[in-house]
């Protein structure tokens, strides 16, 4: 703190500092309301003048410092003003850790890309990681404890906590009870040894909407002991996934998609393309990437497992007629026999949703076709102490409601909003003496625990988190809680003998005895630089199987439709919900923002009495749907409805996560609560759900309205067997590349840059639509503006459907400016705002810019962004930290796109000129590539003809997209290539 | 009056225009007895009119406030449609700004002396709605401040504007047709002026026009000068009658986009500019020559030959939108197609089939004579006429723009309560000068009709 800021309050007059002109006039005039005439015009005049003559005084420098003050002669090692820094950290989600590199401004996190040494990051980030430092800024945040939703402070919360746990010390704690989310935390975990210990009767809960329960009780099935299982996609030739979204959801999923999209790739002999067959219950990107795809309803699944591994165990590979007409037992045959072919390189893998017989049959698969060991690894849980999520919560909540807790610490998500309906947790939490919630925002169980403490967001507080393998990462904190956030392990040390002890030493003490390093100050360091404590991961574990052929679940089927109960790409559980980024961005396959919905079939619209057609129908102000009742074991919530090609008739999905009635603005009131409907029995899906049609509608906001193609050649996909019969369509579908111009082309003496996409690898995960938001400092426009089209993100990722209506084939193809050579843009801008660079981008200059959106109108691939208000938030004080400083914040009235990340660009052509080299392949990273789990996007030198992107763009597969409009984009597109089992057609 | 006489008369005739009974006397005395009319004797109809003109004139003042202040997303425009009521308007009122020139530069070039008693009332017109027109595009753009931006002028940035870019063209066009329409107006008016001057009885009056009048004394040199002068101006206009709507439509055809990618757009926009245009001054002159009881000056006559270029110029039109269907499916575009069939099936297809039904339909009726002499039918045939127009452009600006090349970026229009009240309060202001020309100037050039007279009855007059 600069010494100028001190009062002097005993110092002689002239040498008084004031801070604002109120303390001054305080000091001079003496204490005002005892006076009778305050201020009048003279003694104002007086004021006026002594302010002056002060105000000259403090900015003189004659005037000594009453304090030592230090100059910034020698700056901080490593800080230095413009360049960023980057830490190694992790983001916690469910419980499992994703590796992050975060860049750091002056000690601002800004922007989050994935750990390259971290495992379930391989150096790619979720939409969610990228996302996280806008929930770090977030104004809405929780700023104060407050106790019984009452402003309270640390100190009062600390010393009733002090009375709390003498209170269980006697009683051994048999009042006492923690509520946690999935954990694996080492640290974490040997705190609640400790508490436990201390404390023999309290007992430690854990709940979280999205878990591993179903993993734990299939593997129990299975082998009689908790397995964790993961997958090696590197080496499978064939996958089959029952009901799984290995690509886009689970602890591990970047690093599955990693190494999945690896073998996508069209290569002679082995190696070659892989081949996924997707049962799905509700469409998911895993499905829409599937060479083959069979809509189920999830009930069905276990049956059909059935029949694969019967026939599997049968060896029916030399049968080719297909047994049955029915198209599940075409597919049952279809998929056995490949999967016979494949033995010991296939892999079936079976969804989170999918009750205990289906892991345990997927384990019996993995078994029989010798897949263990080989690309199925067990290994022991990665989660130290594995429960049934649910089991747990029921009996915590049947105690609470037996009045037998004295004091709950709550360190999971908004359970009250978050826990099975039939279980009141909200009711229980009423009959519970003492509660402590420790969350981020003031949510519905804050608002009716005894105590809240705003939770630090991971980026403020230390800690640590396994990975899906095991590997540990020790979380560091980049900044101080913005907003006194406290972190669960200061909250359970609380509990323990040292209740001040900060998390820092904590998680420090863990690791001093864990690691036994010899050299523990290099082995903390090392472990903080890197990202990941060494020799962490968890072995493989010889298991045998017990139980082949597990029992059926005892399955009662209700009338009505099934519900799927799906965790939102978007929102997560609810977590996210007031995280502008995610709310806006398109849902991977409904390109829904801002809501959810109920999600259908078609037929299963038509059967209920809507027409498909009318339910469909766009408005000016977005999309009007009408709205249900969904009733569901007695409970029932208002829902709209939408309709998505693909999903198995008679069964309705719906996300978990929306409709908070509390916790920020942007959470509250969007979308349903699904979690309304959810029960304990039927976590995830079960029957008996009906329908009931209301009067009224509901305006969603999409982004995306038109999904056919129409015939047009903008999206190219092939069937890798058509390509090998027919080489000569590959060459020839890329059409000519025209460059017709009575102008001479631009010549390009340095750089020419350019990118490519590979069609075949993006599974639209939307990770690099958040990252490209976040690097550019891209607003968010909220709900309605949405609706009316004026979504701000510079790269979209365009979903269209082909094929039959009710089994259709899905692409994702991510749009962003193609930076034409040609470019019709800038022909038309009447100001010179947006121009051709010497390197061949296609820029825009924001300042120049007036807003004739001519450039819009003029552009074939829409993917230029107008401010038609003023979007950017300049006002929100905490936002301003966020923003990438290489990055211009846009105003009203102004066009925007993709630059290719011309900041990136110019960094890495400052570096190389200071050490006097050109840039070299691979240096610049555009920050959708980086965020990128399957390396879609390829960014380089066109000039160098052995870049990465001159390959990629002489590949025969490459074309550019409307080339034939003469725009010559540079941004070439590789189509896609399938793999589809043609038996299945 | 004689209208069966006036009507059969051979059509470039002096007797084709004016009925007998006028004498140099009577024409000035009913022209300058509008505007010299005292205080007290302001018609309580022209006040009304005035009133709810500048009624919507302040819901127009409040629309660019909140549009400056805000910015365009209070209108409905959006990613694709992001051209839509502003640039409709634009087109649309440019195009009525056509029928004004024509009158009075091509039309006198060819010697048509019909057009005496209706052209300053369509110059007027011409530069109030080139007014309306102007506007539109300023108060269209992301930062309206920057609008000068768009002219070339020495500046210390150093940059000229974008001169391959159609938007510049139009700046230069427009203010040009604005500058020699306005000074063509003016230099009219002069000898009127004087007249109203020595006419005048008040002081204020007289000051006021003899001050415009510029020392008009009514010497032969000056009558001399001023007939060069005038005729000069008139081969000045005469190209920009052409020129300012073939400029906008390149607007549109110079772009890549199907529906707006189309060779046949300025011959298709400056027929469809003079239809409009026709129509509008249909729209002002029945009721005007009703009102003011100018039956006699502005006659059946003028009516007729304004119905039959509306009826030329539609047919003009129609051909043009024959043709855009036509070539769509005859050049095999899949693009072009598509925006084809969208307009004929598509969410905006009920605007298309009103546009063809009153501009297409509607028109056909004036093959008959009898039609053509019908007030009542006319002003209401105009008004369609007006109406067809704008949602003619509409569909070229906004269905074209909503459904482009990828299916992914197709998105819906709809104009929110601030395109409406743009629109309405741009009519405010047209119809405030409006109203203020009729009661403060001769809108009828009285040494024209005089001359009219003249050759029509030789000194006998």
């Amino acid at each position: 703190m600069s010494p100028i800021t001190e009062t002097g309050t005993g110092s002689p007059e002239n040498h008084r500092f004031w801070r604002s002109i109120d303390e001054l006039a305080g000091a001079a005039a003496g204490p005002l309301p005892n006076r009778k005439m305050p201020l009048d015009r003279r003694r104002m005049l007086k004021l006026m003048g002594a302010s002056l003559t002060l105000a000259g005084l403090a900015g003189c420098t004659t005037v000594v410092p009453p304090r030592k003050i230090v100059p910034y002669v020698h700056e901080p090692s490593e800080i230095i003003p413009g360049h960023p820094l980057y830490f190694a950290t992790a983001m916690p989600l469910g419980g499992y850790g994703r590796g992050l590199l975060v860049e750091s401004h002056m000690g601002r996190p800004t922007k989050v890309e994935g750990n390259p040494r971290h495992p379930a990051s391989l150096g790619a980030t979720d939409p969610y990681a990228q996302a996280s430092v806008l929930s770090l800024y977030d104004p809405d945040r929780a700023r104060s404890v407050s106790r019984r939703s009452r402003p309270s402070s640390w100190a009062t919360f600390v010393s009733a906590m002090e009375g709390e746990v003498r209170t269980q010390v006697s009683k051994q704690g048999a009042g006492l009870r923690i509520l946690t989310g999935s954990v694996t935390s080492p640290t974490l975990y040997s705190q609640l040894q400790q508490i436990l210990q201390r404390f023999p009767q309290a007992k430690w809960h854990q709940y979280d909407p999205d878990n591993g329960s179903t993993q734990l009780a299939g593997s129990l099935l299975a082998f009689g002991e908790p397995v964790w299982t993961r997958y090696r996609f590197e080496s499978a030739d064939i996958v089959l996934s029952l009901d799984s979204d290995f690509l886009t959801e689970g602890p591990a999923w970047l690093h599955y998609s990693r190494h999945w999209a690896e073998r996508r790739q069209r290569r002679n002999g082995s190696g070659g393309m892989s081949r996924l067959y997707a049962l799905e219950s509700t469409p998911t990107c895993t499905g829409a990437v599937a060479d083959n795809r069979l809509a189920v309803r999830a009930s069905e699944i276990e049956d059909f497992a059935r029949t694969v591994f019967r026939r599997v165990e049968m060896n029916v590979q030399k049968s080719p007629q297909p047994q049955t007409s029915d198209l599940r037992g075409l597919w049952a045959d279809a998929v056995a026999r490949d999967l016979l072919q494949h033995r010991g390189s296939s892999i079936v893998v079976p969804g989170t949703h999918q009750p205990a017989a289906v892991h345990a049959l997927a384990h019996s698969l993995n078994h029989a076709l010798g897949n263990t060991n080989k690309t199925v690894i067990h290994t022991a849980p990665v989660e130290p102490a594995p429960v049934d999520h649910i089991e747990s919560l029921t009996e915590l909540v049947g105690e609470m409601k037996q009045g037998k807790v004295d004091l709950l610490i709550i360190l999971s998500f908004d359970p009250v909003f978050t826990a099975p309906a039939d279980l009141e947790f909200a009711e229980a939490l009423k009959r519970t003496v003492t509660s402590v919630y420790l969350g981020m925002y003031n949510d519905e169980t804050a608002a009716s625990a005894s105590w809240h403490v705003p939770e630090a967001h991971f980026l403020e507080s230390w800690g640590d988190v396994r990975a899906f393998d095991g590997s540990a990462t020790i979380i560091q904190p980049l900044i101080m809680p913005l907003y006194g956030g406290r972190s669960p392990h200061e909250i359970l040390a609380l509990l323990q003998e040292n209740p001040s002890a900060t998390p820092y030493e904590t998680v420090r003490r863990y690791w001093q005895s864990a690691s036994q390093a010899k050299d523990f100050e290099n082995f903390w360091t090392s472990a903080l630089q890197t990202g990941v404590v060494p020799d962490t991961a968890f072995d493989s574990k010889d298991v045998t199987l017990q139980n082949r052929t597990p029992k059926a679940a005892r399955r009662e089927d209700a009338a009505g439709l099934e519900i799927n109960f799906r965790i939102d790409p978007c929102v997560y559980d609810g977590r996210f919900s007031n995280n502008g980024w995610l709310q806006e961005l398109p849902k991977p396959l409904t390109k829904l923002t801002w809501d959810n919905a109920a999600l259908m079939s078609p037929a299963t619209a038509r059967s209920l009495g809507f027409d498909p057609n009318d339910v469909s129908r766009t408005g000016s102000q977005g999309l009007p749907v009408p709205l249900v009742e969904l009733r569901y074991r007695g409970r029932s919530v208002q829902a709209p409805i939408f309709l998505l090609p693909g999903h198995p008739d008679n069964s309705v999905t719906a996300h978990l996560g929306y409709g908070l009635q509390r916790g920020g603005k942007h959470a509250t009131g969007r979308g349903f609560n699904a979690y309304a409907l959810r029960t304990s029995e039927a976590p995830w899906f079960y029957s008996g759900l009906e329908v009931r049609k209301l009067d009224s509608t509901a305006m969603l906001a999409t982004t995306q309205r038109h999904f056919s193609l129409n015939g047009r050649n903008l999206m190219r996909v092939f069937d890798i067997q058509d390509l090998d019969t027919d080489p000569e369509s590959e060459t020839q579908q890329a059409g000519p590349m025209l460059h017709n111009s009575l102008y001479p082309s631009w010549p390009y003496h340095e750089y020419k840059w350019a990118m490519t996409v590979d069609l075949s690898r993006c599974i639209g995960c939307n990770s690099c639509v958040v990252a490209c938001v976040a690097e550019n400092n891209s607003p968010v426009v909220g709900k309605e503006q949405v609706g009316m089209a004026r979504e701000m993100q510079w790269l979209r990722i365009d979903r269209y459907y082909s094929g039959k209506p009710d089994s259709p084939r899905t692409h994702f193809q991510p749009v962003y400016c193609m930076h034409c050579e040609k470019a019709p843009c800038e022909l038309v801008c009447p100001v010179h705002a947006t121009t051709h660079s010497s390197e061949g981008l296609n820029q825009m200059v924001y300042n120049r810019c007036v807003g004739t959106r001519y450039c819009s109108n003029n552009c074939p691939y829409k993917v230029r962004r107008f401010n038609f208000l003023q979007y950017s938030d300049y006002v929100t004080p905490s936002l301003k930290p966020l923003r990438n400083p290489d990055v211009t914040v846009r105003s009203r009235g102004v066009m925007e796109k993709c630059t290719y990340c011309v900041q990136r660009i110019q960094e890495a052509k400052i570096n190389a000129a200071k050490e006097n080299r050109p840039v070299k392949d691979g240096e610049i990273i555009m920050a959708c590539q980086q965020a990128c789990p399957t390396k879609v996007f390829t960014f380089g030198d066109l000039n160098d003809s052995n870049s990465m992107v001159s390959r990629a763009a002489r590949n025969p597969l490459a074309y550019g997209m409307l080339a034939e409009l003469n725009t010559v984009p540079r941004t070439r597109y590789l189509a896609g290539v399938r793999n589809p089992n043609p038996e299945l057609g | 009056m004689d209208d069966a006489r006036l009507l059969n008369a051979p059509f470039d005739s002096p007797e084709a225009v004016l009925p007998p009974g006028h004498t140099y006397e009577s024409v000035g005395e009913k022209v300058a007895s509008i505007p010299l009319a005292p205080v007290s004797g302001t018609r309580w109809q022209w006040m009304l009119g005035l009133a709810v003109s500048l009624l919507f004139l302040l819901i127009f003042l409040v629309a660019i406030i909140y549009d400056v202040q805000q910015g365009v997303g209070i209108w409905g425009v959006r990613i694709p449609a992001a051209w839509a009521f502003a640039i409709t308007n634009f087109i649309w009122w440019i195009g009525i700004g056509h029928a004004g020139t024509l009158i009075s530069a091509i039309l006198l070039l060819v010697n048509q002396q019909w057009r005496t008693s209706i052209n300053r009332l369509a110059e007027a017109m011409t530069i109030w709605a080139v007014m309306c027109a102007g506007l539109m595009p300023l108060l269209h753009l992301g930062r309206q401040w920057l609008f000068y931006w768009l002219f070339p002028y020495p500046n210390t940035m150093g940059v000229q504007p974008q001169f391959r870019s159609p938007l510049v063209w139009d700046v230069f066009a427009v203010l040009t047709y604005f500058t020699i329409s306005l000074l063509f107006w003016f230099t009219g008016m002069i000898p009127d002026l004087a007249s109203l001057r020595d006419r005048a009885r008040s002081g204020f009056a007289r000051t006021v026009y003899g001050f415009l009048s510029l020392g008009w004394r009514g010497s032969a040199r000056h009558w001399h000068n001023y007939q060069i002068t005038y005729l000069l101006f008139a081969g000045l206009a005469t190209p920009l009658v052409v020129s300012v709507h073939t400029v906008v439509s390149l607007d549109f055809s110079i772009s890549l986009l199907p529906g707006w990618h189309s060779t046949i757009f300025p011959p298709y926009f400056v027929a469809g500019a003079i239809f409009s245009g026709f129509a509008m001054v249909l729209t002002l002159i029945i009721p005007i020559r009703s009102f003011y009881g100018l039956k006699d000056l502005i006659t059946l006559r003028h009516l007729d030959n304004c119905a039959k270029l509306l009826l030329a110029t539609g047919l003009i039109v129609a051909y043009g939108y024959l043709m855009e269907t036509f070539m769509a499916f005859y050049s095999g575009n899949t693009y072009e197609k598509a925006i084809v069939l969208d307009r004929l099936q598509g969410r905006y297809a009920w605007v298309y089939y009103t546009v063809l039904f009153c501009n297409v339909v509607l028109p056909q009726l004036l093959w008959v004579r009898r039609y053509r002499r019908n007030t009542v039918l006319l002003f209401i045939l105009s008004i369609a006429i007006n109406i067809g127009m704008w949602m003619e452009r509409f569909v070229i600006v906004v269905q074209s723009l909503s459904r482009d090349y990828l299916p992914s970026a197709w998105r819906i229009y709809g104009p929110t309560l601030w395109d409406w009240l743009t629109l309405l309060g741009s009519l405010g202001l047209f119809f405030t000068m409006q109203f203020l020309f009729m009661r403060l100037l001769p809108m009828i050039p009285i040494s024209e009709v005089r001359e009219l007279l003249h050759r029509q009855r030789g000194h006998t007059a």
